[in-house]
């Protein structure tokens, strides 16, 4: 059945993916990727829209993580990792010779799964450390984006009386919004989460979730997830991935109600994985 | 049963503390014979003035103690940069690439290069180039000594900063160098101790500089020329047969465990109870 999936034509393929007029902001095509020797992503292909969530899904280990650190060229980071095919944003090869991997990685932010602030700083120093550590010096606009953002991820009337503390003396949920903020504060276009609340409770994860609706607006959004009825509540966009291969891709309504794939029905009705 | 299992735990328990004691008498030992004999020459004439004359009266050992501060100072200004820079190679920058691990095998190399043969490169290098010995040459030596410690101890500090914050800030598009800084700012604590046993450790070294630095009797007079150090004139007046320079010795000792201590006293006030990599 995988074999059948592979040899996708191009006609096929666009017949799996959603038709709408929507513009695209990621473009990913023919992307390979490896470790070493063991191929974890094979000839994957995905349109990612402007201003909308969309969710990556699948078993462990089929390629999740791999392929969003391929959206901003993190993968490249592990000793041995290649890849090939090409990731565009606004239609330029993210790969290509012209683009620098530190101006990417500021365009295309990211969020991991456990949240990481940096714990020598204090919180209003992790909000800018994007833009200090790039060079900007100007104290004065900094106090300005510290409030911003934190506003924006609803973390200011929390921390507001102790900006100084450490930011590593958050609980879990306030630190992961703090990580949210500090990659916003450097404005890129694309965030990407990679199982941003799988190490939260379910409040933290709801105000999380609330969070990323938000951000659809100004940001577009990547979000790899574990949880499946995460990804129906906040995506407007779900790609199934199994065994390095996205199996289907399409709006989240259509995807979770009306499968094309078997493989696809079989994950989400819970018969696997 | 039951009684051998106590009669064994009894037991052990006696050997560790048997252990222990002699372990620690003779150290213990040592230090009170050299507080006590040394004690008795330490006033401000030691730290002022140049070594007596043989039988004489009086003197000090001002000008070991300058030369021991100054070839620290020197050979730290040489092996600190470098073994730190060598640490950041190794654990920011040599696991991507083949060179990481070479320069880490050299580093253990060098490390277990018996000090009085980096002394002798030094003597070959410098002594014999400029035919005098000199406080170039010791603090050449000393600092050579100094690289594999740090770069060692900085490479294992800079791992132990958990990968995540690495990402965190690459995924920033925070450029290799600066995420390497702030990985250090992340490790300062143990890379100062790292530094400070490193200096410790070679502040007591006294092989080396008899190949290097020489002796002398007189105050520092320019980095090209001889200088007197506490472990050199520890040797120098400890084996003379004249008991005013034997007791100079006693004291120089003093001073250089009191060096080292207030060293390691200060690595204790650093990492206490802190984690190894904030
Ligand atoms: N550093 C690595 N070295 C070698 N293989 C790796 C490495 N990281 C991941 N892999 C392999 O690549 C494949 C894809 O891994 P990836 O982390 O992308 O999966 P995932 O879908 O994110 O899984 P999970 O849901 O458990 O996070 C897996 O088979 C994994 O074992
Ligand atoms: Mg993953």
């Amino acid at each position: 059945m995988l074999e059948s999936v592979t040899s996708l034509d191009v006609e096929e393929r666009q017949r799996l993916e959603p038709h709408d007029a929507l513009e695209t902001k990621m473009e990913v095509v023919g992307l390979d990727a490896w470790y070493s020797t063991k191929q974890a992503l094979v000839d994957v292909n995905l349109n990612v829209r402007s201003n909308k969530v969309t969710a990556i899904i699948g078993p462990s280990g089929c390629g999740k993580s791999t392929l969003i650190r391929c959206l901003n060229r993190m993968h490249e980071l592990v000793p041995g990792s290649r890849v090939t095919g090409s990731v565009l944003l606004d239609g330029k090869n993210i790969y290509g010779s012209d683009l620098d991997a530190v101006d990417v990685r500021r365009r295309v932010g990211m969020v991991f799964q456990k949240p990481n602030p940096f714990p020598n700083m204090s919180i209003a120093d992790n909000v800018t450390a994007g833009l200090k550590l790039a060079g900007v010096k100007d104290e004065s606009s900094m106090k300005e984006v510290e409030r911003r953002t934190l506003e924006r991820v609803g973390l200011w009337d929390e921390v507001k009386d102790d900006l100084k503390r450490s930011g590593a003396s958050l609980s879990g949920g306030q630190q992961q919004r703090l990580c949210i903020a500090r990659a916003l504060a450097i404005e890129p276009e694309v965030l990407l989460m990679d199982e941003p609340c799988s190490a939260l409770d379910p409040t933290a994860t709801a105000k999380i979730e609330q969070l990323i609706t938000s951000l659809k607006q100004t940001y577009t959004v990547v979000i790899v997830t574990h949880n499946m009825q995460q990804a129906a509540r906040i995506a407007d966009y779900t790609a199934f991935m199994y065994l390095g291969k996205l199996i289907e891709y399409d709006e989240t309504t259509t995807l979770f109600e009306n499968p094309r794939q078997e493989l696809t029905e079989r994950y989400i009705t819970g018969k696997f994985g | 049963m039951k009684l051998r299992r106590v009669v064994s735990d009894k037991l052990w328990t006696v050997f560790t503390v048997v252990a222990l004691g002699l372990a620690i008498v003779p150290l213990l030992s040592i230090l009170f014979d050299i507080a006590s004999k040394g004690i008795s020459v330490i006033n401000l004439d030691f730290f002022t003035q140049l070594p007596p004359l043989a039988n004489a009266s009086g003197g000090g050992m001002g000008n070991a103690i300058q030369g021991t501060l100054l070839l620290v100072a020197l050979s730290s200004a040489i092996g600190l940069p470098i073994g730190l820079f060598s640490g950041v190679y190794i654990s920011e920058y040599g696991v991507t690439n083949r060179y990481g691990s070479a320069v880490r095998f050299l580093g253990d190399v060098l490390a277990g290069i018996p000090s009085i043969v980096t002394g002798v490169l030094a003597y070959t290098l410098i002594v014999l180039t400029f035919q005098s010995f000199s406080v170039l040459a010791g603090g050449v030596a000393l600092g050579t000594m100094m690289i594999p410690i740090v770069s060692n101890t900085t490479a294992e500090a800079l791992k132990s900063v958990p990968n995540s914050i690495r990402e965190a800030s690459i995924a920033l598009g925070i450029r290799k160098w600066r995420t390497s800084l702030l990985i250090m700012a992340n490790a300062k604590k143990a890379i100062a101790t790292a530094s400070l046993l490193a200096i410790a450790r070679i502040t007591g070294e006294t092989a080396p500089l008899i190949l290097t630095a020489g002796i002398s009797t007189l105050w520092f007079s320019g980095f090209n020329q001889p200088v007197g150090s506490l472990t050199y004139y520890i040797y120098y007046f400890g084996t003379s047969p004249y008991q005013n320079w034997q007791n100079m010795a006693w004291g120089a000792a003093l001073i250089l465990i009191a060096i080292v201590l207030g060293i390691n006293a200060a690595v204790r006030l650093i990492t206490r109870g802190k984690k190894a990599y904030a």
